[in-house]
């Protein structure tokens, strides 16, 4: 990809169908590498325009926990990026409330507006999307 | 290839990135920009700059049409357009604008 | 014996096979997506706070400070930095890493 099919140039050519996009975060950040690279094709993807939600689930919704310093483990601190997700237009953002519960978690502890979502919920949610990215 | 400023030289990429985003500094923007037979004017600082704000508060620097928004809603429209930022930054402006401030290229550029 | 878990005790089982083999008197030390062990207030906590009556358990502070958990480690345990860490495998005969 270069610099102008991240712009409006690019409508032109792929315009037309657009899907449903679920990205599904289920890994602390920083043990693995899958909440960055979910992150990273997340950011991509922005670019081509298609209607997308992020879910954040069992320890996925460590990703947005407030107050990550990652200094003394010589990590690169991600979780601001999850702040700029607003300007990529990305503004559909789920977590699951039981997953919440179980860390003893609540929506002042993350660094996003989020919706919280039920088991149940989450899964009709899974269900109306026409591609499912798993991390 | 090592950039040289004020007889100070700084590791870069391939492309002509800077390796470590805390090198960097005014001049060794200006040296970047001579390279591309480009002077840099209070139009192109006010991108540059901004893209340094961005990349401190997100941790990314921003695709382009990420960036031509943010631009618009905080220097105004007639900046925020693709027409002003190819007319500064004709290699592109995020990736261009980028490499001035230091930053890596905007993820999802090739 | 020094038993060191650095897995999720939501995602994996680690930390329950390790309070399963920790005998009374030997330390526990949690590390990297292990701290998630060490926190107040989740489902796991009871678990670990019955075995901290037997067994000592220590966390690894900038794993927790990472993950942004700085206020939530349950009280009695104790958190150690990387200096901590090399004394506490220096201190025991041998070493179970739970991973």
């Amino acid at each position: 990809m270069n610099e102008t099919t991240g712009g409006v140039e690019m409508d032109e050519e792929v315009s037309g169908v657009v899907k449903k996009f679920l990205y599904v975060n289920r890994k602390a950040p920083y043990g693995t590498i899958y909440a960055l690279e979910s992150l990273e094709v997340v950011l991509i993807a922005a670019a081509f325009d298609q209607d997308v939600s992020l879910v954040f689930m069992d320890d996925g919704v460590y990703q947005l926990a407030k107050g990550q310093h990652t200094k003394s483990i010589n990590v690169k601190n991600f979780s601001p990026t999850y702040r700029a997700l607003e300007g990529y237009d990305i503004e559909k953002l789920y977590v699951e409330k039981e997953s919440m519960d179980a860390r003893g978690l609540t929506a002042a502890d993350l660094i996003v507006p989020v919706t919280m979502l039920s088991t149940a919920e989450m899964a009709d949610l899974m269900e109306s999307q026409d591609v499912v990215l798993s991390f | 290839m090592p950039i040289v400023v004020n007889g100070q030289s700084f590791e870069t990429d391939e492309e002509g990135y800077l390796t470590n985003r805390n090198d960097w500094n005014e001049d060794l923007a200006k040296e970047m920009a001579k390279v591309d037979n480009c002077a840099l004017s209070d139009s192109h600082w006010e991108v540059i700059n901004f893209l340094r704000e961005y990349y401190d508060e997100y941790q990314i620097a921003p695709a382009v049409r990420v960036l031509t928004k943010a631009i618009g809603k905080k220097l105004g429209p007639d900046k925020g357009n693709s027409k002003y930022l190819y007319e500064l930054f004709p290699y592109g402006p995020a990736k261009q604008a980028c490499k001035y401030a230091g930053l890596p290229k905007p993820t999802g550029c090739v | 014996m020094l038993h060191t878990v650095n897995k999720s005790p939501f995602e994996r089982n680690s930390l329950e096979r390790c309070l399963d083999y920790a005998k009374k008197g030997s330390a526990i030390l949690l590390i990297e997506d292990g701290v998630y062990g060490a926190l107040k207030g989740t489902a796991v906590t009871e678990k670990v706070k019955k075995a901290m009556k037997n067994v000592t358990i220590y966390a690894l502070y900038p794993d927790i400070e990472a993950r942004g958990m700085q206020d939530r480690a349950i009280d009695g345990i104790k958190l150690v930095d990387y200096s901590g860490f090399v004394d506490l495998v220096a201190e025991h005969r041998n070493v179970q890493s739970w991973v």
